[in-house]
């Protein structure tokens, strides 16, 4: 069965805040293996309640974020969406630490960013 | 040592990364020290000036520093107001080697401002003192009946605001609120307005007037200076307690009206009826529920919260930037007794923000009465009179130059003021004391100023 992840992004790094993130990367995979689709997707306006829309209508089953308010994070809950925040690092290896079964809230990956 | 000063700090490399931050920011952000270390400072602080348009992206070693309001959100999910001040770091070779950021939470700041503009008051009423609470608790209570009421208190105490306070809490807010003072119209005309008159009813009438208490038909009269209101019309207005109907000047016919009477004075209506002066049984009429609005003096702790509250209004009509008082002015302005209350108060805080020029109001920035010893004779209260009471014990009298003196006193001298301040351009005067050109025309008659 798909699952899909969603990532606010901010260049090639996790996006600092939900509500300030102007792309998102959506990742379609199989749920069991490493194997998953990739695309970006540009917001017409960063906005917390236009992104949570947007998760909704995607059907994005997991959101990993850093920054994010109580208000939405409660709300994506209750939606059912599975949510990792105060993640830091680069998408693509938080991506990878999620598909390895790794990944957890608070995760900061500073050996990823060259620090 | 970083870890004592009460605001967070952050010293970030060249490239913005952290490299130390203190126990505040630990506590602000919700990361230790050791988690931030070496992450770019935009992924802990999360501040939204700084993912927009960072400061430190075009700051260099000779770059000036910069302070900005913002806010940022927090490991527990809270969005937090703070004000970020950022600067380049050097060493002591005076080599550029990063930069320094502080960030202040502004939550206890935006709490204060929240509480002085809604906790302390009712409708435009400002005080959080004991007498003043007292007056907010009952109100609502007052507005809910029908009843006449009566509200007394010296002059600039905020009767009239009470009085529409009341009004607007009413079930009769949707209706008119009609303002007549009493002392303002001669007998003759002060009739005619208020119960109005038939065409035809004098010389002069040329056609039918309604009258006020018809215009405030399903809404509150408000009476003002209830005190200056001739015996004849306070037999008239007597009439109208026990039957509600108007009866025009020159007309047979009454108008019902639904109207509920507001009354104030600031004049003693006891006395005045001892005197022969005011018509007892109209006193008790009025007198159903009775509100005295404590003098400012006798407000505790609430000359301070006004201050502010003034000050931060005048700052943003005004559009100063006005931090506060200096200690000295705010002993001044403590120490007054403030014969004309809140009003002369309010007075007193628009005239120093329009000559202030400083950061903070400084003692030269008050008007001269407060600071300079006054050479006018002292009034006493006359029975039915302005009562002007001396200020409350416990208050170093030898500062309360302007004790026992009227509201007319204090208003002349601070014309006087304000016209040498302006080297007696009236136009400008009128400006600073928030008056219209006529109306200063109009007081300096009054006080018999001429400005040359």
């Amino acid at each position: 069965m798909a699952h899909k992840v969603l990532i606010p992004l901010y260049g090639d790094e996790v996006a600092p805040r939900f509500d300030l993130a102007a792309e998102v990367l959506i990742a379609v995979g199989d749920g069991s293996s490493q194997k998953h689709d990739e695309s970006i997707m540009v917001l017409s306006q960063p906005s917390s309640e236009k992104l949570c829309q947007l998760i909704l209508s995607e059907g994005v089953d997991t959101v990993i974020c850093n920054g994010i308010e109580e208000e939405h994070y409660q709300y994506l809950n209750w939606k059912r969406i599975r949510v990792f925040d105060s993640v830091i690092g680069p998408w693509k290896s938080v991506l990878e630490r999620f598909y390895q079964g790794d990944l957890k809230p608070g995760e900061i990956l500073k050996e990823d960013m060259g620090s | 040592m970083i870890d004592e000063i009460p605001v967070g700090i952050a010293l970030l490399d060249k490239d913005r990364r952290i490299m130390l931050m203190n126990r505040v920011l630990e506590a602000l952000t919700g990361f230790s020290r050791k988690e931030a270390e070496g992450v770019p400072c935009y992924h802990i602080v999360r501040n939204r000036t700084c993912l927009k348009s960072c400061p430190a992206m075009g700051m260099g070693p000779g770059s000036e520093s910069e302070s900005f309001e913002s806010d940022i959100i927090n490991r527990d999910r809270l969005r937090i107001p703070v004000q970020v001040y950022l600067a380049p770091l050097k060493d002591a070779a005076d080599h550029w080697i990063g930069f320094l950021e502080t960030i202040e939470d502004l939550r206890p700041l935006r709490d204060l401002d929240a509480k002085i503009s809604h906790a302390y008051g009712f409708a435009h009423l400002v005080g959080r003192s004991p007498q003043m609470e007292k007056i907010f608790q009952i109100l609502p209570i007052i507005a809910q009946n029908d009843s006449s009421v009566l509200i007394t208190g010296e002059t600039g105490t905020g009767k009239d605001r009470v009085a529409e306070a009341i009004h607007q809490a009413s079930n009769r807010s949707k209706g008119p609120f009609v303002k007549v003072n009493c002392g303002a119209l001669p007998e003759t005309l002060l009739e005619s307005e208020l119960f109005g008159h038939q065409k035809g009813a004098f010389t002069g009438a040329v056609e039918n007037k309604p009258g006020r208490f018809r215009l405030a038909h399903h809404g509150t009269l408000y009476l003002t200076e209830i005190g200056d209101l001739p015996l004849p019309l306070q037999v008239k207005l007597l009439t109208f307690l026990d039957d509600r109907v108007v009866y025009p000047l020159g007309s047979t016919k009454g108008f019902q009206a639904d109207v509920r009477v507001i009354a104030a004075t600031h004049r003693n209506l006891e006395q005045m009826v001892r005197n022969g002066r005011f018509r007892e049984d109209l006193l008790f009429r009025l007198n159903v529920v009775r509100l005295h609005i404590p003098a400012l003096r006798d407000r505790d702790g609430d000359i301070r919260l006004l201050l502010d509250h003034f000050l931060n209004r005048l700052n943003s009509r005004f559009g100063k930037k006005i931090s506060g008082f200096s200690k000295k002015a705010l002993e001044i302005l403590k120490a007054y007794a403030y014969p004309g209350n809140v009003r002369e108060l309010q007075n007193i805080i628009e005239y120093a923000v329009n000559i202030c020029q400083e950061r903070e109001i400084l003692p030269q920035h008050l008007p001269a009465y407060l600071t300079e010893p006054s050479m006018d004779t002292p009034e006493t209260a006359s029975d039915g009179g302005a009562l002007v009471s001396p200020a409350v014990s416990g208050v170093d009298t030898s500062k309360l130059r302007s004790e026992g003196r009227t509201w007319a006193d204090v208003e002349r001298r601070m014309i006087m003021d304000v016209l040498v301040k302006t080297g007696g351009r009236r136009n400008k005067a009128a400006e600073i004391l928030g008056w219209g050109r006529s109306t200063l025309w109009r007081k300096m008659k009054q006080y018999g100023i001429t400005s040359g």
